[in-house]
């Protein structure tokens, strides 16, 4: 039982940082039908910039905000100067053209960072809780909180502000929304923004746990792209609970079966899913016009 | 549009003159390196490609070899084995090099043995696993220690706390698998007996799972974790956090002062076989190794306010061998190569390299320390009468 | 309708000459050009190898783009049977002494049989689906490749023995380089037969769209398998031929990166473009080589082009650029 518990505190931690980063993805495909591949870059820099603030003398919960509010300039820097101008190409397009961003940004972060591997202090030391036989890191219950916290302030906007239903409209339908007054570009831009903002944040609460570096992006956008479509893709309660289920799986497959196949159990179980639920879990099939 | 052509075709005209002026000026003997400077192994490439820039800068300042400047052509592979091939015929008839540093990787390593092989260029690797200089091939030499005398250290520090029953935990990327399997040989020959295998991928940030296993395994009396890059940390990290009692071997693959900063406290009482490099400050002024690991260290952490890796110490030790043998045959790239494997007491970072034709490395055990982590700093364990 | 085949389609404007330079056998002999002029302009070994990488690539990305330009269907797991490809000619000689070139047959027989087997319930699937289960498959295949050490060597790798032709050991990176060259050549030849075909034309109508096409009876099931299992089969030699020409192999080949990669080449090249599939190969493959001047700062560079080519080629080099020639013209 103890070792079950372990497992799970272990799924749930790495899940909730899928799920962030699959929020990410929906997000930004809800308002504008792109994959962003650049989705585990916002993690990488949160988690950079808040290390390299620090190290120049900046208070940490201080930096983690500057880290916080520079990834968001960049999420919007990368709908305003790479996805607005490409406005109308096909999906594929977009999505390459993501992955040119994060190549990008890697690019950048190797050099204006370093390639070295950092950490970050735990915000409530790292002396080890036991929970009914299993060791928890404080900062686990960070993360799992932190992902809590920001699934319920997107549920309270999207649900309680006119502009979050204005986003809402805008994915169901970009054309009748546009028709009904909403600045799409706009909603557009702002949900690259919160894509941003949610990834470093992200970056910040984990990189106590996980370590970061310029390129831990790549494998965080993989897993956390898998997680949302295991969810459903566009659908946020989807993303979360596809991230979570992601993470156990890895964790559960590590612990009974095979430490070596770990991250094929996750992949297995996705395309089993996928193949009885051809739209994830929470997805709903999409009628085709013709 | 015929404008905007000409200025293009005038502009590589103008580049290329500049480049043969360079070239005609001073005559210059061309080294190159393949490293893996971005990607997986990018903690192996980054400080290699400082050192070699770093050094091949004083050697020039210095006047350079027998009156020649050294010119230095680095390219980045990434890790991919595909990539360096392609840059490795690039360095050798494109560039024309005399001879070349790096491959920081096995894998990147064996894909482009056959053609230095082939061209007969000196190759003189930064990869680790034994399987490149065994067999002996001609031009294929490596400067760091092989993942199989890393196992044997550490099973002889077992040997010495009388504990035969242990478990594995590796990284599933080319470094750890090669070192498993290389202990798993070994093993027999210490009366080591490998009870437990747990792995994890490169790029994993929690082996909670894994180390459950091993904590609840009966019998395991020590932790082996054949690993490099961050998994060690967080192995180690987890391993505190468990509380799992057994002793803690980490590999030569940790290989900075920084896997102390990033696995913190939880690094107290890990034991690993690593060069001299590591506790440069600590050797006591007879070691003849001192004044160059002294010296390295300090050239190094002023130059990129990084502290020293021992992957940074292969890039110097390749490149120093490389320079003694250009001194002493000229830039003729068989006369080089001959001189190389003529290499006898030469004082590297990682230890005494004696080259021979059987041996292309030339190191021995001695040439690993057994070191144990106190109070977030380096402790040498006495080795007693072995 | 009009962005699978910009390279066949007809300038109206340009008159008979546009009609001649519309037809396959013109599409051949732009590429045919292409693959025999460089060389005389080559100064050393290292631009054949180069070449030859990108012929034998674009054998891959050729596949692909039928899968993805033609038949509308995104995969990103194709690096899968690339490494398939390579590994059989590296296993198969070496451990039970099957000739090379037999084992490039099996690896093509063994690929198409693992499409044909993992396409009939992927397929079923639409867009990112398709995307995330084809990723999924294509890491299996790499997990596998890295994983079991006593047969594939690890993530180290395992030498490919030389293919020997009539007792003559194909070697150097001249040689390879027209036979790279002639092999894409002879897979463009099939893929523009294909797209020519009444198979082509079902194709296109399942990219425009699955449910007019199945409307109007076209057995969609069926021949999206088909044309995965065709890509498949191209990726599988692709990597045999680069397997070959390397000597070594590593799970690399098979890895996420290269599945992305070979999907960036076609969406930059052009979708619907058979020369559009050789010309994106060109561009990922000497692009980072004719970079390295800005050491550190390449992937930056590299990224921002392809950024850049997507924004003002969004069709792809070789549409826009064809659509724009036929705007002027």
């Amino acid at each position: 039982m103890a070792e079950f518990l372990q497992f799970a505190f272990s799924g749930l931690t790495v899940g909730a940082v899928y799920a962030l980063v699959a929020l990410g993805f929906t997000l930004i495909y809800n308002a504008s039908d792109v994959i962003n591949f650049a989705q585990g870059e916002f993690v990488m820099l949160g988690g950079m910039a808040t290390v390299f603030l620090s190290l120049a003398g900046v208070p940490v919960p201080l930096a983690a905000l500057i880290a916080v509010a520079a990834t968001t300039v960049v999420g919007l820097a990368l709908y305003k100067l790479a996805i607005d101008p490409a406005r109308g190409a096909s999906a594929v397009t977009l999505i390459i053209i993501t992955i040119g961003a994060s190549i990008f940004l890697r690019g950048v972060a190797s050099i204006v960072f370093d390639k070295r591997f950092h950490s970050l202090p735990h915000w409530f030391g790292d002396r080890p809780l036991t929970v009914a036989g299993a060791s928890v890191l404080p900062q686990s219950l960070v993360v799992l909180a932190g992902a809590l916290v920001i699934v319920v302030l997107l549920w309270a906007f999207f649900e309680r502000t006119l502009f979050g239903k204005a986003v809402l409209a805008t994915a169901a339908n970009r054309v009748a929304a546009k028709l009904s007054g909403i600045d799409t570009g706009f909603v557009v831009g702002f949900s690259f923004a919160v894509s941003a903002a949610i990834g470093a944040v992200a970056g910040v609460l984990v990189t106590p746990i996980t370590l970061t570096s310029f390129d831990v992006g790549t494998l965080l956008a993989l897993k956390g792209f898998a997680a949302a479509m295991l969810g459903g893709m566009g659908h946020p309660v989807g993303a979360v609970v596809g991230g979570l289920v992601v993470g156990l799986l890895e964790a559960f497959g590590a612990g009974y079966i095979s430490s070596q196949y770990k991250d094929a159990m996750a992949f297995i179980v996705i395309l089993a899913v996928l193949f009885a639920m051809p739209n994830g879990l929470f997805g709903r099939t999409r009628i085709e016009r013709v | 549009m015929a404008g905007w052509t000409r200025r293009v075709f005038a502009g590589a005209a103008a580049a290329a003159l500049m480049a043969f002026g360079a070239s005609a000026a001073q005559a210059q003997i061309k080294i190159g390196a393949v490293l893996s400077v971005t990607g997986p192994a990018s903690f192996l490439g980054d400080p290699s490609k400082k050192t070699l820039e770093i050094y091949v800068e004083q050697i020039n300042a210095a006047g350079g070899i027998n009156g020649q400047r050294l010119q230095l052509i680095i390219y980045d592979d990434g890790g991919d084995a595909n990539q360096a091939r392609t840059f490795a015929t690039r360095l050798i008839e494109d560039d024309k090099i005399v001879a070349m540093v790096g491959g920081s990787t096995t894998g990147t390593t064996m894909a482009m043995i056959p053609l230095f092989e082939e061209a007969r260029i000196p190759f003189i690797s930064l990869g680790g696993a034994i399987q490149i200089i065994d067999p002996v091939r001609a031009y294929t030499f490596k400067t760091p220690h092989t993942d199989r005398m890393a196992c044997e250290k550490i099973f002889q520090d077992l040997q010495r706390r009388r504990l035969t029953n242990i478990a594995m935990i590796s990284g599933t990327d080319g470094f750890g698998a090669s070192m498993h399997d290389q202990c798993v040989a070994v093993a027999p020959r210490y009366g080591v007996t490998i009870a437990h295998t747990e792995r994890y991928g490169p790029r994993d940030s929690d082996m909670t799972p894994q180390l459950t296993n091993i904590r609840n395994r009966q019998g395991v009396q020590a932790v082996v974790n054949a690993g490099f890059g961050q998994g060690p940390a967080i192995v180690t990290r987890n391993y505190a956090q468990l509380q799992v009692p057994h002793p803690l071997y980490q590999s030569h693959g940790v290989a900075s002062k920084q896997f102390i900063d990033l696995a913190g406290d939880a690094a107290n009482g890990v034991r690993l076989p690593a060069s001299a490099l590591l506790v440069a400050s600590m050797l006591p002024d007879s070691d003849p190794q001192k004044s160059v690991v002294v010296n390295y260290a300090r050239t190094f952490e002023q130059k990129t306010g990084q502290p020293v890796s021992t992957f940074g110490g292969h890039a110097y030790d390749g490149l120093m061998i490389l320079v003694e043998a250009i001194k002493k045959a000229g830039a003729d790239p068989r006369k080089i190569r001959d001189a190389i494997e003529a290499t006898r007491g030469f004082m590297g970072t990682a230890g005494v390299v004696n080259m021979s034709a059987t041996d292309h490395m030339g190191l021995d055990l001695t040439a690993f320390r057994m070191l144990e982590i106190r109070n977030r700093d380096w402790t040498i364990v006495p080795e007693g009468g072995s | 309708m009009t962005s699978h085949s910009p390279d066949i389609a007809a300038p109206p404007a340009a008159g008979l000459l546009a009609r001649l330079a519309s037809g396959k056998l013109a599409v051949l002999l732009v590429l045919a050009l292409l693959v025999a002029v460089p060389p005389l302009f080559f100064p050393s070994g290292f631009y054949y190898r180069v070449g030859a990488i990108v012929w034998i690539l674009a054998i891959a990305t050729i596949g692909l783009n039928l899968l993805m330009g033609f038949a509308g269907q995104v995969s990103l797991g194709h690096a899968g049977f690339l490494g398939i490809g390579a590994y059989a000619v590296a296993l198969l000689p070496s451990r039970y002494g099957i000739h090379g070139i037999a084992a490039m047959v099996i690896g093509a027989a063994l690929s198409a049989f693992i499409a044909w087997v993992a396409g009939r319930p992927i397929l079923r699937l639409r867009g990112h689906y398709l995307a995330v289960a084809t990723l999924g498959f294509g890491i299996l295949i790499a997990m596998v490749l890295t994983n079991e050490q006593w047969l594939t060597g690890g993530p180290d790798g395992m030498r490919v023995p030389r293919l020997v032709l009539f007792d003559w050991p194909v070697r150097g990176s001249d040689t390879w380089y027209w036979i790279g060259g002639g092999a894409m050549l002879i897979a463009a030849w099939l893929a523009l037969n294909l797209v020519d075909s009444p198979t082509g034309r079902a194709l296109r109508a399942i990219h425009d769209s699955e449910v007019a096409a199945r409307v109007i009876g076209v057995d969609v099931a069926r021949y999206k398998l088909a044309a995965f299992v065709i890509s498949a089969v191209y990726a599988s030699v692709a990597g045999s031929l680069l397997a070959f020409f390397d000597g070594h192999i590593t799970p690399d080949a098979a890895g996420f990166l290269r599945s992305v990669e070979l999907v960036t080449m076609v969406v930059i090249g052009g979708m619907g473009s058979v020369v559009g599939s050789v010309i994106g190969t060109l561009v990922i493959v000497v692009l980072p080589q004719t970079l390295t001047f800005l050491s550190d700062y390449k992937h930056i560079m590299v990224g921002a082009f392809i950024m850049l080519f997507m924004i003002f080629l969004r069709a792809g080099i070789v549409p826009s650029l064809a659509a724009l020639v036929r705007r002027r013209g």
